[in-house]
């Protein structure tokens, strides 16, 4: 129990924000949208590890997601630089359209 | 109020709100719509760190994702000029098929994950463990090599961003030139 509110609800609620974030990744082609998506996972991830770190009364987990956060900002600057400049040379960021590698 | 303490009542308003805005974010046409919902599903769960009191990555959070990288995001939409809707949908069976892909992962989550509360703990939980002093001591005694590690990986993709953002423009300068 944390403050009353059981961790399998914790659970519960990562786990849909975790599955709504692989909709988002399966249904869109917006590129954007996908990163954003991304993210929504990653941090669902985090809410799951801040509430077990509290569940165990351990500060780890907490510096855990400290550092994922900093990766999490390393890996939006770099998508994004590289996203603009996939749009810059096929003027498109339909996921779709980025085949170039299969041929 | 009905048996529930004010806790578990925004551990449930919070959690409403934040599922709610997470599904506007995926299905909300506009891009910038989409981003303005994701900040709020951010708020939402930082509200649930602050319940798990863990205040200072509360404000992290909000700092970090609503402040600087949604920003990002909010400027690589407008740079690209992506504000209309022109963006192909799926096939309707694409779409049907991923629902129905990710609703077998729920289930396949929960059901691994449900059963973790029968863990016997002996630890209760300390208040104080989610401020910045605390939060501190452990980053700067335990942590630190990872610390100064995620300092080098923060460096190198600032160059990185920086290097894949600039190619383009000099080859146009040069072009210009000749």
């Amino acid at each position: 129990m944390i403050n009353g509110v059981s961790i399998d609800f914790y659970l519960v609620l990562s786990a849909v924000l975790f599955t709504i974030g692989a909709v988002g990744v399966f249904v869109r082609r917006n590129t954007i949208i996908l990163f954003m998506c991304i993210e929504l996972m990653l941090s669902a991830v985090s809410l799951l590890m801040i509430a077990f770190s509290t569940l165990h009364n351990d500060t780890s987990g907490q510096v855990f997601v400290f550092f994922t956060m900093a990766v999490a900002a390393a890996e939006v600057a770099v998508g994004l630089a590289i996203l603009s400049m996939i749009y810059r040379n096929s003027k498109s960021i339909d996921s779709d359209t980025l085949s170039n590698l299969k041929n | 109020m009905l048996g529930y303490t004010i806790t578990q009542w925004l551990f449930g308003i919070l959690s409403f709100l934040a599922v709610m805005f997470a599904l506007l974010v995926v299905f909300s046409k506009n891009p910038v719509h989409s981003v303005l919902y994701l900040v709020l599903t951010f708020f939402c769960i930082a509200g649930h760190y602050l319940l798990m009191n863990a205040q200072f990555l509360a404000i992290v959070h909000i700092a970090v994702y609503a402040g600087a990288i949604m920003v990002l995001f909010l400027f690589v939409i407008m740079l690209l000029n992506l504000n209309e809707q022109h963006e192909p949908r799926r096939t309707s069976v694409s779409r049907i098929i991923g629902v129905i892909v990710a609703g077998l992962f729920l289930m396949v989550l929960v059901g691994v994950l449900k059963g973790t509360e029968q863990l016997q703990l002996t630890n209760t939980a300390n208040a104080e463990a989610g401020l910045i002093k605390n939060l501190g001591q452990v980053l700067f005694n335990e942590f630190l090599f990872p610390f100064e590690i995620v300092s080098i990986l923060l460096l190198a993709a600032l160059v990185g961003a920086i290097m894949l953002g600039k190619k383009e423009v000099k080859e146009n300068v040069n072009e210009n030139r000749i």
